[in-house]
């Protein structure tokens, strides 16, 4: 009897965690983004500093497919090859393009930054506002 | 936590800005000056940035040093000064005013930005703590 309602909790908890894990995968790489960002602004003046930036879509389904935070191996394809192994922890930084060179070698654009910088805010309190309906609704349905 | 990291990178920004706008403030002081504290004329003095690595994925930004500019000092014709040469000329301090002006706005505008972009991680911040309350 105990370990049914054990079970069943758990179910339950396993439940909660899937509806919310695709708002809270978003979040994270959001707020991700928005470091990067903000080293980007931050570096406006750095010679030789490259902006660089997530491409949101790619990291968002390679995070939900768990290839971030599992552990990464060199594939091998003779005996003799090293093996190494390692854990990616974050997306992949690239680095932007280019608009106009600069003589320091700065890549960074900052009216572009500024514009990534209040669209990924925007987008953060977006997932916010999801994750808050979310629990709204669970809420609901718990009081009845 | 990226969003706290966010903190620490403006942050840098802040401190290396705000040094920048300081040797301009002390260049313009000086943009008169024939003698500096060493005795020679004073030389214009330029920070030059440098990228730090903060946390796994953000680059902050300080101060790597500060340069003395190299060009040479604006000559004045004032042969009463007791620092003038044979010529009645003396050797003033190389600082370009107007390229100072230049120097101190885009501080200040960088300055801005970083100081706004720490506002945004703020209300990001509070937006995320007052998460599923009312």
């Amino acid at each position: 009897m105990f370990e049914e309602l054990l079970n069943g909790v758990e179910e339950m908890n396993v439940q909660l965690d899937n509806a919310l894990r695709f708002h809270q995968t978003a979040l994270n790489l959001r707020a991700q983004r928005q470091e990067v960002i903000a080293a980007n602004i931050a570096n406006a003046d750095t010679p030789n500093f490259k902006a660089r930036d997530i491409e949101f879509g790619s990291a968002l389904s390679g995070a939900l497919q768990g290839r971030v935070g599992r552990p990464i191996a060199l594939s091998t394809t003779s005996a003799r090859h090293l093996n190494a192994s390692g854990v990616a922890t974050s997306p992949q930084l690239m680095y932007r393009g280019e608009e106009q060179s600069s003589v320091d070698g700065n890549t960074v654009n900052m009216d572009t930054e500024r514009a990534s910088f209040a669209e990924n805010a925007v987008h953060y309190e977006a997932s916010l506002t999801f994750i808050s309906g979310m629990l709204k609704t669970m809420q609901q349905a718990v009081a009845g | 936590m990226s969003m706290l990291n966010v903190f620490n990178i403006a942050g840098s920004a802040l401190n290396a800005q705000s040094v920048r706008l300081n040797t301009t403030a002390s260049n313009m002081a000086n943009a008169e000056s024939a003698v500096g504290a060493d005795g020679l004329p004073y030389k214009a003095k330029q920070v030059v940035f440098q990228a730090v690595q903060m946390g796994p994925s953000g680059q902050g930004v300080r101060v790597q040093q500060v340069v003395e500019s190299a060009a040479p000092g604006r000559m004045a014709y004032d042969p009463k000064s007791p620092a003038a040469n044979a010529e009645g000329y003396v050797t003033m301090s190389n600082v370009d005013v107007v390229e100072e002006m230049v120097n101190m706005i885009s501080a200040s505008r960088a300055y801005q930005t970083n100081a706004e972009v720490m506002t945004t991680a703020k209300t990001l911040m509070q937006r995320t703590i007052a998460l599923g309350q009312g």
